[in-house]
């Protein structure tokens, strides 16, 4: 789910309580697309044997940008400009937004 | 505020100092803040009775001015400590000017202690990670500034060896400069082959995380020219903010320096093509190719070519963060008074080694949270 101004057709991501910068009040949660592409991309090195990890940046298709993790590929190998579509998995006991090329 | 209404050189810089750099042991945070007052009270000639405003970000206290200001035995009119990261101190630096300009004050006092590296006190810090971007295990904050650079190579070209440069330019100076805390040799395939902490960023494009302490005191231009030093006018001073998360960063290519830095030049009225030293906030060395580039001392996406060849270490073609930088001089968190600090020792002739055969005009360009906060201060020698 995303929110969505509902005069200008606006998604807003993280939820909060307007708009920002032109401050509609009127958001409602819609169902998100769950595409996205690959904005910028980054792998947090670990100390062998703890695997690196990916962190990224979605621009996603309904319009802003959120961090993730895309999984399903090496973190090194995830690429600026990739196609993803967002999946929920569960980690740490609490649902988690990721993204896997699609 | 517009170019017009900044108070151009009608206050100055009169005192700078510096303490405890590299490693402080034994002294509290508060401890070493009140050192480099004092030290930037007598390098001006003046005394803690004179100082009426204080403007100081503590390192591990909310109430870092109130402390300050008990600690030193100083009644102020104006007491602030701003929450916008190492870009802070050139903040107050603009806003100090004001205040002077305007008669509400008589001498400020800019101050800043930390020490990372030799405090006994765990686990400070007085920010919350973001609850949509925790979930990822971002490093805080290099991941942040890897993900630019990352953009940035991917939209420019832009190369790790370009980054690399970055760092070797920094070690350069810092082996002119005593006072900075590394000082051995560091070669580009050095940086290239360092642990890589996150991709892009290597451990030798991070900077320091070390003691130290910067103090700056300021007063109105006529009562500057009475006091010991030459006078270091402040011609220019804007700031911005963009976000405060990287996820909401509209362009990890462009920071708000590009608002900031015309801005500040134009009340000025310089150019950019009249500055003579650059101290651009490094705290990893992606930060200087950005800056150089929203300043205008190079094209946007061309500041990986602009510091290639040693371009910006010593005999280059800029100079560039002659104290040895972030990354090689001194970073206790918040680096911004080290930037006003090292310009005022060029613009005074006063950097010994280091020193610029001609330095009459400098740019102090701060930064703070993860390319959040851009505030850029032009100083010079003469009104």
């Amino acid at each position: 789910m995303i929110q969505r101004s509902a005069a200008t057709g606006r998604h807003v991501f993280y939820p909060r309580i307007m708009v920002p910068g032109t401050g509609e009040t009127d958001l409602e949660f819609v169902v998100a697309s769950g595409r996205g592409t690959v904005y910028s991309t980054t792998v947090v090195r670990q100390k062998p044997p703890t695997p690196s990890y990916n962190v990224a940046l979605i621009d996603l298709a309904d319009g802003p940008r959120m961090m993730a993790r895309v999984v399903g590929l090496a973190p090194e190998d995830v690429r600026i400009g990739m196609a993803v579509q967002a999946r929920i998995i569960e980690e740490d006991g609490a649902p988690l937004v990721v993204f896997e090329p699609s | 505020m517009s170019s017009a209404a900044f108070p151009r050189g009608k206050t100055a810089i009169v005192g700078a100092a510096t303490y405890g750099i590299g490693k402080c042991p034994g002294h509290d945070a508060v401890d070493m803040a009140a050192k480099a007052s004092l030290l930037a009270l007598e390098d001006a000639g003046l005394h803690l009775s004179d100082v009426d405003a204080l403007y100081t970000s503590a390192p591990y206290e909310a109430l870092g001015g109130l402390q300050l200001a008990e600690y030193l035995g100083v009644q102020t009119k104006i007491t602030d400590s701003n929450r916008t990261g190492g870009s802070a101190f050139e903040i107050y630096a603009a806003q100090a000017a004001v205040a002077l300009s305007l008669g509400l004050i008589n001498v400020a006092l800019i101050a800043y202690g930390s020490n990372p590296a030799t405090t006994s006190v765990k686990g400070v810090g007085m920010t919350r990670p973001s609850s949509y971007e925790a979930a990822y295990k971002p490093l805080a904050p290099i991941s942040s500034y890897a993900l630019a650079a990352a953009r940035h190579m991917y939209q420019f070209g832009t190369t790790r060896r370009h980054l690399a440069e970055v760092a070797v330019a920094a070690r350069r100076w810092a082996q002119l400069n005593p006072e900075a805390a590394v000082r051995d040799n560091l070669s580009i395939d050095d940086v290239l082959c360092a642990r890589m902490v996150s991709d892009p960023l290597g451990v030798r494009d991070c900077c320091l995380f070390n003691d130290g302490a910067g103090a700056i005191v300021m007063t109105r231009a006529g009562h500057a020219r009475s006091l010991r030093k030459a006078p270091v006018y402040v011609l220019g001073a804007a700031t911005t903010v963009t976000h405060r998360e990287i996820s909401s960063m509209p362009d990890l290519t462009v920071t708000g320096a590009a608002v900031s830095g015309p801005a500040a030049f134009a009340q000025a009225g310089v150019t950019v093509a009249d500055i003579d030293l650059a101290m651009v906030y490094d705290a990893f060395t992606i930060t200087p190719i950005l800056f150089l580039e929203d300043l205008g001392f190079c094209p946007k996406g061309e500041g990986g070519r602009f510091v290639e060849n040693g371009a910006i270490g010593p005999g280059g073609r800029l100079a560039v963060n002659t104290n040895g930088g972030g990354l090689s001089c001194v970073h206790p968190g918040m680096y911004g008074i080290f930037l006003l600090v090292e310009a005022v020792r060029q613009l005074r002739r006063e950097a010994g080694q280091r020193q610029l055969p001609k330095c009459d005009l400098a740019v102090a360009h701060g930064n703070g949270g993860v390319l959040s906060s851009e505030a850029t201060v032009v100083l010079g020698r003469a009104t």
